[in-house]
């Protein structure tokens, strides 16, 4: 827990007026709203912050016990006894803006100077939404291939959830009511899980197609032949045409990924040949090759 | 074959009395068209499908003090936001073909 400089979050002097403090918090308050800064995880903690610094710098008694003993706040008791003593005399009804039901996250340093962290002046009468809660699941691309389960822990609970086939890297799904509670009686947020699907070492995908490059000897390249590749369905057998160049691509239909929410739906795979040149060969070969080279 | 789907409607009156805020500026909202009343026997009503938005307009109206045109603009910009994020993670994954191959 440290000790916040809520003159500094707010931008403002220590001379400040309640003038001042409300024009810092209203312009902070415009530019780092979480609805105005949809994924912007840092927009968020700011918006706390300033808040919580408003909440402090425009509240006369609360500002006179910060300025007091702010930079020495591990003095609870001192702080507490005050605290409570406020509590009986004093009704405030602060103005602080709601940031999408989130205002209630106050930082410890708060908290242990002036307890539990007030709602915002509108919250307090009406229903909200709880807030909405986001996560990131990583993921390897077998995972993403097939529908499965999988248990999450939010906020200390636990989440079964089934990820369909096909889920793609950097998307998000919502799970309806499992963000946090409602305020006064409102619905419960919704939780949004972001998925971080990692590269595949051999098979790259696109979208719903999936792109491989396969080695071929130089033998089966030049006579063909029948070859067994690895895709994420399984092994598949292909027969290779003689005289197959280097670079040359194969579509298997239907070998790719699986299209999200569209069951027995697949993309293709798209097969690359990169054939290897024979080394380390024998006097024999290399007469051959020779020969080879002046028929 | 087409299937029945239910839609969650509340009514305006009963929005307004519990968010603490005026019917004239839901008309306002439906006016510019940022949201979407269906009426039925003269009662006006809510998708519960805009509730999020809704919400969120509400919190820039009243607390942030933001007027309509505000609203709109704001609502526009984070419109193309979202489809130029959504094009930004379609370029990355398309990038990702290219990686490790150098």
């Amino acid at each position: 827990m440290n000790f916040l400089d809520y003159y500094k979050i707010l931008g403002i002097e220590k001379t400040a007026t309640p003038e001042d403090v409300k024009r810092a918090y209203r312009k902070l308050a415009r530019k780092y709203h979480p609805d105005l800064n949809p994924n912007n995880k840092d927009a968020k903690k700011n918006f706390q912050e300033i808040n919580e610094a408003n909440e402090v710098l425009s509240d006369p008694e609360k500002r006179k016990k910060y300025d007091q003993y702010g930079k020495d706040w591990k003095h609870a008791e001192e702080f507490e006894k005050e605290r409570k003593y406020q509590e009986q005399s004093s009704n405030n009804q602060r103005q602080s803006y709601s940031g999408a039901q989130s205002e209630g996250d106050f930082s410890d340093f708060f908290e242990s100077m002036f307890g539990s962290p007030p709602g915002s002046g509108r919250s307090r009468q009406v229903k909200f939404r709880g807030e909405d809660y986001y996560a990131e699941l990583h993921l390897d691309l077998i995972d993403a291939f097939r529908t499965h389960k999988q248990t999450l822990t939010v906020n200390r609970k636990n989440i079964r959830i089934t990820i369909p086939a096909g889920i793609e890297n950097g998307q998000t799904i919502k799970i309806a009511g499992h963000g946090g509670k409602g305020v006064n009686g409102g619905p419960d947020g919704d939780l949004y899980i972001t998925f971080s699907i990692a590269n595949h070492p051999e098979i790259k995908r696109l979208g719903i197609d999936l792109y491989s490059t396969v080695y071929l000897d130089l033998y089966t390249a030049v006579l063909g032949g029948e070859i067994t590749i690895d895709t994420l369905s399984g092994k598949v057998k292909l027969k290779v045409k003689p005289e197959t160049q280097n670079g040359t691509k194969v579509k298997l239909k239907g070998k790719g990924f699986p299209v999200y929410k569209n069951e027995g739906h697949f993309g293709d795979l798209y097969v690359t040949y990169s054939i290897k040149i024979p080394t380390n060969l024998s006097e024999k070969q290399k007469e051959l090759f020779t020969e080879l080279s002046e028929s | 074959m087409s299937t029945m789907q239910t839609e969650y409607l509340i009514s305006v009156d009963e929005f307004c009395a519990n968010h603490n805020i005026e019917i004239s500026f839901i008309s306002s909202l439906e006016q510019t068209g940022l949201i979407e009343i269906t009426t039925i026997k003269k009662t006006g009503f809510i998708n519960a499908e805009q509730l999020q938005q809704l919400e969120k307009f509400i919190r820039l109206y009243y607390d942030l003090e933001i007027n309509l045109e505000g609203i709109e603009t704001i609502t526009h910009l984070l419109q193309r936001m979202n489809s130029m994020h959504d094009e930004i993670l379609m370029l990355r994954n398309r990038l990702r073909l290219y990686e490790s191959e150098f």
